[in-house]
């Protein structure tokens, strides 16, 4: 097959969701042998696109031509048929089974009674033509997230698929985790085995690996060519439309000041009964923003938990302005302590409760909300929603509708309405960004950068490392656990950040 | 003569456990089926009530105990059918169904049943593994339920079917992550109706296991509870077949305690022993439910658990 052929040729794809149309006469074409990206803001219809051509939707209209045949796709068994894989957002795998396991009932084919030394064997005399190995006898749920997200990938290789789709599948991934697998599959797409289209929003992944680019807004292609025709304004642009990007606020230059948070020698449990935090120590002092850097699954959720009065600690202590702090909705209130978690309508909202209710968490017991303690002015509690949805830019039909009907990225600007618009003196952040498109995250780092210019300490953990360089005034990294390395983020280097987030550090110091 | 005396009341500890687990082993291993897929059934007790009237007036009608035990293990299909398809709808929550079920298997079993209270039907051979001595206590303990042998094999084949089967291996994933099965274009509702349907095929025998082997009766009183238990059985086993052997030997020798005492002739506390496999209930509960912590093996997909 030449390079200019189409391994998938997608034409005039048409579909609604009842009222929102998240696809309307989309176009792609995948060569044979290509690095395809596909970028888009949140809701921009690219996994959409995705599901069509995997068979789990089903379009309104519009073609489907694999190897230049038209095919209607009706399942995933019926793409895998004709040689199209896809590794999801999310993980699909089982986490209770081992890998063999996993890649045995992945397989969509094979006999009732599964003879596991041919297929132990099968397996490893695959695993061993790949770049990378994994323990096929280890149960899913032991694997780091790029252990795991190399399974998957190696699942697509075992199923024999020649047309391979990613859908944001570095989002759980360390940097060098990210470079091995884009490279490995970049080789296999050079010598034409393999056809790959990546699903992301990052620029730098399409610069680095993609020949090609199509950029999806509001269900149409918008733009599309070659990699090196375009910058990466260009790429932003076409994104996020006419409207542009909102600028990020700067960083004013200040000194920090009295200390904010101070953990001494945290020690907490993770709900399988094992040691997350294991002495932990840590200040962050008013007006500067620390962000902890880590994989996710090194102990940050259950240090920030503490932090927010959802765990308790097994030892050491937390203080807050000097205070003991235990994470009381009167300390809570005195000291100005607020969060911004990841996953907030979980997290951070009661999903059937309304728009005004859910604004008024922090305040609903204080005048002006509430009167003689105990009778709260609903008509108040409304009035200031319709302020803050304002302010706020929130989408939503009026204050009174539940938050679970809102989009994820207005969940979370609802939550940062909250948590924002009274006196922040210590801010927590988790994954504060995390899925949210382009725009959103330029609006809410210039929130959490102004909270640090009016002089809140910033605590804030993410597994995107640009958003920590950008942000942060001190990174501290986070490994099993423990804080394995602190560096003011000027000086900071990706290479030696990403070696200690894998635990890397064990072999330079030791 | 005391060494004698504690003798007996071991061999009747024995034989009452395996006596009094027949229905717990099969009733875990159906619990345990329906659960791997995702699902959990807690109204075995109805079909354990409704089992054993089925199998009791079928066995009285047609004259064959085996006849019984396949109807009560269809009575038991029915009523996991019922559950099965009930919950695939959307929004419909299997525990609330299962306490449906619960009452209407209990409900129906007495209805039906009114006319089985006075006759006699056939009962099912015992296996008798007592050729080699001639001491009679000893064969007397060694008179076994054949539908005990059965849960054997039925357990030994189950651990067989999750580890080496495509189907056993689909259940698991169906069981463990539904976003994974939809991945792989298979059809999760289908998968669990058919588990809970097979699992009460199980828990049907189990209610066969009771009304048609010595002593055996149909009467409304015949379960105190055993399918309740079946949720705690299938947790104290981790979700593995061949630990539901141990669980269900367990909760019947416990259960055996009081009898055999009062056999000889210790009576004080008889209620009190007689409780034991639901103070070992909550002992277990107590132990494994503690805050801030998994249990470990648990079926991700499982609504207690999520």
């Amino acid at each position: 097959m030449g390079r200019d052929e189409a391994a998938l040729q997608v034409s005039a794809l048409s579909k609604r969701f009842g009222d929102v149309v998240a696809l309307k006469d989309a176009d792609l074409h995948l060569a044979t042998g290509s690095f395809h990206a596909l970028l888009g803001e949140n809701g921009a219809g690219k996994s959409t696109l995705a599901r069509c051509v995997i068979g789990l939707v089903q379009p309104d209209a519009g073609r489907i031509e694999i190897d230049a045949r038209e095919r209607r796709i009706g399942s995933p068994k019926e793409a895998h048929d004709w040689g199209v894989g896809m590794v999801h957002q999310h993980f699909s795998l089982v986490p209770n089974m081992t890998v063999a396991e996993n890649l045995v009932t992945s397989k969509f084919t094979g006999s009732w009674i599964i003879d596991w030394r041919r297929e132990v064997r099968d397996l490893d005399d695959f695993c061993s033509r790949m770049p990378f190995t994994v323990d096929l006898s280890a149960p899913v749920s032991s694997l780091a997230a790029g252990e795991k997200q190399k399974v998957e990938i190696l699942k697509q290789l075992f199923l024999g698929h020649h047309i391979l789709i990613l859908d944001e599948p570095t989002s759980v991934l360390t940097l060098e985790e990210a470079d091995e697998l884009f490279g490995m599959l970049r080789q296999r797409t050079q010598r034409g085995e393999l056809s790959v289209l990546l699903i992301t929003h990052k620029l730098r992944e399409v610069f680095k690996f993609a020949e090609v680019v199509s950029v999806l807004r509001r269900g149409q292609v918008v733009a599309r060519g070659s990699v090196q025709e375009f910058t990466s304004d260009d790429l932003a642009h076409h994104m996020v439309g006419e409207s542009g990007l909102p600028t990020v606020v700067a960083r004013e230059n200040k000194t920090a000041g009295r200390t904010g948070i101070q953990v001494r020698d945290l020690v907490v449990r993770s709900d399988k009964g094992i040691d997350a935090v294991k002495g932990a120590d840590l200040t962050v002092r008013s007006g500067e923003i620390v962000g902890v850097a880590g994989v996710s699954g090194n102990g940050q959720r259950e240090l920030l938990e503490v932090l927010a009065g959802q765990r308790q600690a097994t030892t050491g202590s937390v203080e807050v302005h000097g205070a003991r702090y235990h994470a009381t909705r009167h300390e809570m209130l005195e000291h100005g302590v607020f969060f911004l978690p990841e996953e907030p309508l979980r997290t951070a909202s009661v999903a059937s409760m309304t728009l005004a209710e859910n604004l008024a968490f922090r305040g609903f017991d204080q005048p002006p909300l509430c009167r003689r303690r105990w009778v709260l002015s609903r008509d108040r509690m409304k009035s200031r929603a319709r302020d803050l949805v304002a302010r706020y830019r929130i989408k939503a039909a009026n204050v009174d509708v539940p938050i679970e009907q809102l989009s994820g990225g207005n969940v979370q600007r609802t939550v940062l309405a909250r948590e924002l618009s009274a006196g922040v003196q210590v801010l927590v952040a988790s994954n504060p960004c995390f899925g949210l498109d382009v725009g959103a995250v330029a609006e809410i780092h210039s929130q959490i950068m102004a909270a640090r210019n009016r002089g809140a300490a910033v605590l804030m953990v993410s597994e995107d490392l640009d958003e920590l360089m950008a942000l942060s005034d001190r990174i501290i990294v986070m490994f099993e656990g423990r804080f394995v390395h602190e560096v003011a983020a000027a000086d900071a280097d990706l290479q030696v950040i990403g070696r200690h987030m894998t635990g890397g550090h064990h072999a330079t110091t030791s | 003569m005391m060494s004698i005396e504690w003798l007996s009341v071991l061999l009747a500890v024995f034989a009452g456990a395996i006596r009094a687990s027949t229905p717990f082993l099969l009733i875990s291993l159906g619990e345990c089926l329906t659960e791997k897929s995702g699902r959990i059934n807690v109204g075995l007790e109805g079909t354990l009530v409704t089992g054993a009237m089925a199998g009791y007036a079928v066995s009285y009608v047609s004259g064959s105990p085996w006849l019984g035990v396949m109807a009560a293990g269809f009575a038991g299909t029915s009523l996991g059918l019922i559950h099965g398809v009930a919950c695939s709808f959307r929004r419909v929550n299997d525990i609330a169904v299962g306490i449906a079920l619960l009452i209407l298997g209990t409900g129906l079993g007495i209805f039906l049943g009114k006319p089985f209270i006075q006759p006699q039907a056939p009962l099912l051979p015992a296996v008798d593994l007592a050729w080699w001595t001639e001491v009679p206590q000893i064969r007397a303990a060694l008179q076994i339920n054949p539908l005990f042998v059965f849960g054997i094999a039925l357990a030994l084949a189950m651990a067989w079917f999750f580890a080496n089967t495509r189907p056993g291996l689909i259940v698991r994933a169906v069981g463990d992550s539904s976003a994974a099965t939809a991945a792989l274009g298979i059809r999760i509702n289908t998968v669990r109706t058919l588990s809970t349907a097979i699992g009460g095929f199980f828990a049907g025998m189990g209610g066969a296991s009771l009304s048609l082997f010595y002593p055996g009766s149909w009467h409304e009183g015949l379960s105190s509870g055993q399918g309740l238990m079946a949720v705690v059985l299938v947790i104290f086993a981790r979700w593995d077949p061949l630990r539901c052997i141990y669980a269900a030997l367990l909760f019947g020798g416990a259960g055996a305690l009081g009898p055999a005492l009062q056999s000889i002739g210790i009576s004080e506390g008889y209620h009190l022993f007689n409780a034991a496999p639901y103070l070992l209930t909550l002992g277990i509960m107590l132990f494994e439910y503690s805050p801030g912590r998994r249990i470990g093996g648990a079926p991700g997909e499982l609504t207690l658990f999520r």
